[in-house]
């Protein structure tokens, strides 16, 4: 980017290839790549911003969109730092190709904030030598010129030249070693409300998505896999399978344990694979969700081998005759990714070259696996990214490209595949069921002065974040955590660990601070006042309590808490830190004429920093939170002999508009802070937020989730 | 596998399929409409809906051999240039995340504004049960408001 030499720069390629096509921002004489452009001097002084002589730009999108807006934000930095009008832009996804983008992998909320700089400076450094070419071309100084519309300006004369103009000699100019970036004060893009740039695809059903791609010769491949975890391919008949019409091969891949059909269309192959007679054989335990709870019961009879934090001395408050101990146990199911564009991917293994297409959150990765896979070197495959029906942390696993490619190998012909619902239900990486044992002291002054977390986790990561709130405010706090061994496949799921944490340590607080009759608002806020001036133990990492506090003191602003007068409506109040963003929810609950309670309305408060696009920033913090709530109320995946019990939406229940919030107020804290994580954070503190004003309407405490008063 | 001769987006088309193939799977792999999306085969999820002689249907359960004479209207055929007034309303209010399951929510909002031009939070609580996993509810509820002040029956 900005620190590239003049021996370096190799990026003016001048061609005449007629009919424009996709543009691609290049920029080293390695480059292989094919390179399509519009008629013209292409100025492309990096790879992610690309200026022809007719005045097209083209800003590349580096990260893949799987719903989370960076399609839209990411472009929007480079729009504004290099001067040119939103709606005048064309905005492409970039391929897989990290030595140009760093890494491409969408995952921890992580492309606005890691990419803020770098992208700020690539628009920045085309800005500046559009300047300088304007400047060197009227022989004035470039101090007298500034950049405005796509336009570079004289101030003293008035005089202005077009971006398109400017190309042809930007491209001959050194790419500066570092440039000024714009004060943030003079922003006209960021921070502006910008709508979804593939929306009008979207609206027009436009193919935009992998489950949509078309290739000449193409066959659909269905796939048979174990319908248990535990059990592995012994022997398959595709008799039956060959018979059916528009049927056109059936190819097993042993090593990852599938048969797979082909056909010329998806029923043809669905009907093939229905009528397949497979023999699977049990090659490892099978496992249930009654033999995982009753090994975390067992595992939270003990403290783990090493805690995440210890502070003070946990066995001596807990053991103090003067403290009130209060006690409870909160449980979490496992859950599925669901994504609502079931995996597929397309894959064409030809003459040792590989060409893949499809949706991935770690594209980089997924090559890596094929080529190992496949047996061809990596720079033999190429990699293209759709537009993905979803993510949640699904795509982070690269099955779905590797099974393509395998089975395009083994049939020789170019396919796309695609999973069925049941498929995707029983194939996923779910999120992990967890268990949360506490034990709190209450001291006579009424403080908490004592906190254990017990938490255990089926595999795959951590049940707990044993430096979240209200670590550093008590003081004795202990986090112990324990990952039960399992052969079922577990993976990140949307704001990992967070998602299921909150739900217990927000319940808890609360709980606590009813014993304590305190309000729950009012027990944080002096949590977070010990903290800050008494903090307890290790104190970098972790929340800040400034933050923290923003986003508790607006949304209890904005939703009135504790003084709300409307009749049969309830508050619940929670709060969560994860990917350096802070929320805070008031979900208020209506009781309706029949008893029953519907989530009405619910405000949230975030502090992410700068805020890039407030349209995506709003609709990402909406979405997290009537996903949160949706799983809180309806969600759950469990075993039975190493199967999952719930095959499709019928039983792996989802929230529809009935049961959504009429309402949904979202508001950030103003902030000149570098952005922080957005597709996430908004989601852990929804089911606590719930079960918190479900307790307020009933006096009832649901410590289990989904929750059994919304069983529809 | 047999012949049909369906009207899709008021187009005459020739089909070979067997008659027991879904109009989803005729729709994506025979016509090459894949506007209408698969989510889940067994109409819970409302992906795949299209317009079905006006009314909102899931295309998973709609066999190619009972459409007959009716009439199916796919996204693809809603507007030519996106100008129907729910799918400007879905721009306007800037509901897509993902955007995998609004071509199903727009047919569904379609159909719904062409019975009940006005309808209430409770008609489309009722009316709308498409499943949407990045939780565009909100929006959808507030653009399908917007496009009946604006008139969501003119088609």
């Amino acid at each position: 980017m900005s620190d590239q030499t003049v021996s370096r720069r190799h990026f003016l390629k001048v061609s005449s290839i007629a009919g424009g096509g996709i543009m691609f921002g290049f920029h080293l004489l390695t480059d292989a790549s094919p390179v399509k452009h519009a008629a013209g001097t292409i100025f492309s002084p990096n790879a992610y911003v690309s200026i022809d002589s007719n005045g097209l730009i083209t800003l590349m999108s580096p990260n893949p969109e799987i719903g989370q807006g960076v399609k839209t934000a990411l472009p929007m930095i480079l729009a504004e730092e290099l001067e040119v009008q939103w709606d005048k832009v064309v905005v492409e996804m970039a391929p897989l190709d990290q030595s140009k983008y760093g890494s491409q992998t969408t995952g921890g909320s992580g492309a606005v904030r890691s990419r803020f700089t770098p992208i700020r400076n690539a628009g920045a450094t085309a800005r500046q030598m559009m300047i300088t070419a304007a400047a060197q071309q009227w022989g004035a100084n470039e101090g007298d010129c500034y950049a405005e519309n796509a336009f570079v300006i004289h101030k003293p004369s008035g005089k202005k030249l077009a971006y398109g103009d400017l190309a042809a000699k930007a491209a001959l100019l050194p790419v500066p070693a570092s440039v000024k970036l714009k004060d943030p004060k003079d922003f006209k893009i960021i921070g502006t409300r910008v709508h979804n740039i593939d929306n009008h695809k979207i609206i027009t059903g436009k193919p935009l998505f992998g489950i949509d791609t078309r290739r000449e010769g193409m066959l659909f491949a269905i796939v048979a896999r174990p319908p248990a975890f535990g059990k592995s391919l012994k022997s398959f008949d595709d008799t039956e399978t060959r018979k059916v019409a528009g049927v056109k091969n059936v190819v097993s891949v042993p090593s990852r344990n599938l048969v797979a059909v082909l056909a010329t269309s998806t029923w043809a192959a669905k009907k093939g694979r229905d009528v397949l007679k497979v023999v699977w054989e049990e090659t490892s335990k099978l496992e249930s969700t009654p033999d995982h709870d009753a090994s975390f019961t067992e595992l939270l009879n003990n403290y783990s081998e090493k805690p995440g934090r210890n502070d003070g001395d946990i066995d001596a408050a807990l053991n103090n005759k003067d403290y009130k101990i209060v006690e409870a146990v909160y449980e979490t199911p496992a859950l599925s990714h669901a994504n609502m564009e079931p995996l597929n991917f397309f894959a064409d293994v030809k003459d040792g070259k590989v060409d893949l297409y499809g949706p991935t959150q770690v594209p980089a990765r997924l090559r890596t696996e094929v080529a190992k896979a496949v047996g061809v070197p990596e720079t033999n495959i190429t990699l293209g990214m759709p537009r993905q029906g979803g993510g949640f942390g699904r795509k982070l696993q690269p099955d779905n490209g590797v099974e393509a490619a395998l089975i395009s190998q083994a049939a020789k012909v170019p396919i796309q595949m695609l999973w069925m619902r049941e498929d995707d239900m029983q194939g996923d990486f779910y999120r992990p069921p967890s268990m949360f044992k506490y034990k709190a002291a209450i001291s006579p002054a009424n403080e908490l002065v004592a906190w254990h977390l017990n938490a255990a986790v089926l595999s795959g990561g951590r049940a707990s974040n044993p430096d979240g709130f209200p670590a550093k405010a008590v003081a004795n706090y202990r986090a112990d955590n324990h990952s039960l061994k399992t052969n079922i496949q577990t993976g990140p799921w949307r704001a990992p660990t967070s998602n299921s944490v909150a739900f217990a340590d927000e319940c808890f607080l609360d709980e606590l601070a009813h014993q304590m009759k305190k309000d729950p608002v009012a027990l944080r806020l002096e949590l977070l006042e010990k903290a800050k001036n008494q903090p307890v133990g290790k104190t970098d990492g972790g929340y800040d309590v400034a933050k923290y506090k923003s986003v508790i003191d607006l949304v209890t602003q904005i939703s009135g808490w504790g003084k709300t007068k409307k009749p049969n409506v309830y508050q619940g109040f929670a709060a969560h830190f994860s990917f350096s963003t802070y929320a805070a929810h008031v979900a208020e609950i209506t009781k309706l004429k029949d008893g029953t309670f519907r989530v009405t309305k619910v405000y949230s408060a975030v502090n992410c920093g700068r805020v890039v696009n407030q349209s995506g920033a709003e609709t990402q913090v909406e979405g997290a939170i009537i996903d949160g709530l949706s799983h809180a109320l309806f969600s759950k995946v469990t075993f039975d002999k190493g199967a999952v019990e719930q095959t499709n939406f019928h039983t792996y229940k989802f929230l529809r508009m009935k049961d959504a919030p009429i309402e949904v107020i979202v508001k950030f804290v103003p902030s000149e802070d570098a952005p922080t994580g957005l597709g996430e954070p908004g989601l852990p503190p929804m089911a606590p937020a719930i079960g918190n004003a479900i307790f307020a309407a009933t006096g009832i405490r649901y410590r289990k989730l989904p929750f059994e008063f919304a069983k529809a | 596998m047999a012949t049909y001769k369906i009207s899709v987006n008021n187009k005459l088309l020739t089909v070979d399929a067997d008659p027991d193939t879904p109009m989803l799977w005729v729709l994506r792999d025979h016509l090459n409409l894949v506007g209408t999306k698969f989510g889940c085969g067994i109409a819970q999820c409302g992906a795949c809906t299209v317009h079905f002689n006006g009314f909102a249907v899931r295309s998973c359960q709609l066999p190619v051999s009972e459409v007959k004479d009716s009439k199916i209207v796919t996204i693809e055929g809603l507007s030519a240039e996106g100008t129907h007034p729910v799918q400007q309303a879905w721009s306007e209010v800037d509901v897509p995340q993902c955007g995998y399951c609004q071509s199903g929510q727009i047919m569904a909002a379609a159909a719904m504004l062409k019975h009940n031009p006005h309808p209430t939070d409770e008609d489309i609580d009722l009316s709308i049960s498409n499943i949407c996993r990045c939780g565009t509810h909100y929006r959808i509820r507030k653009a399908i408001h917007l496009a009946a002040s604006k008139g969501g029956v003119t088609k």
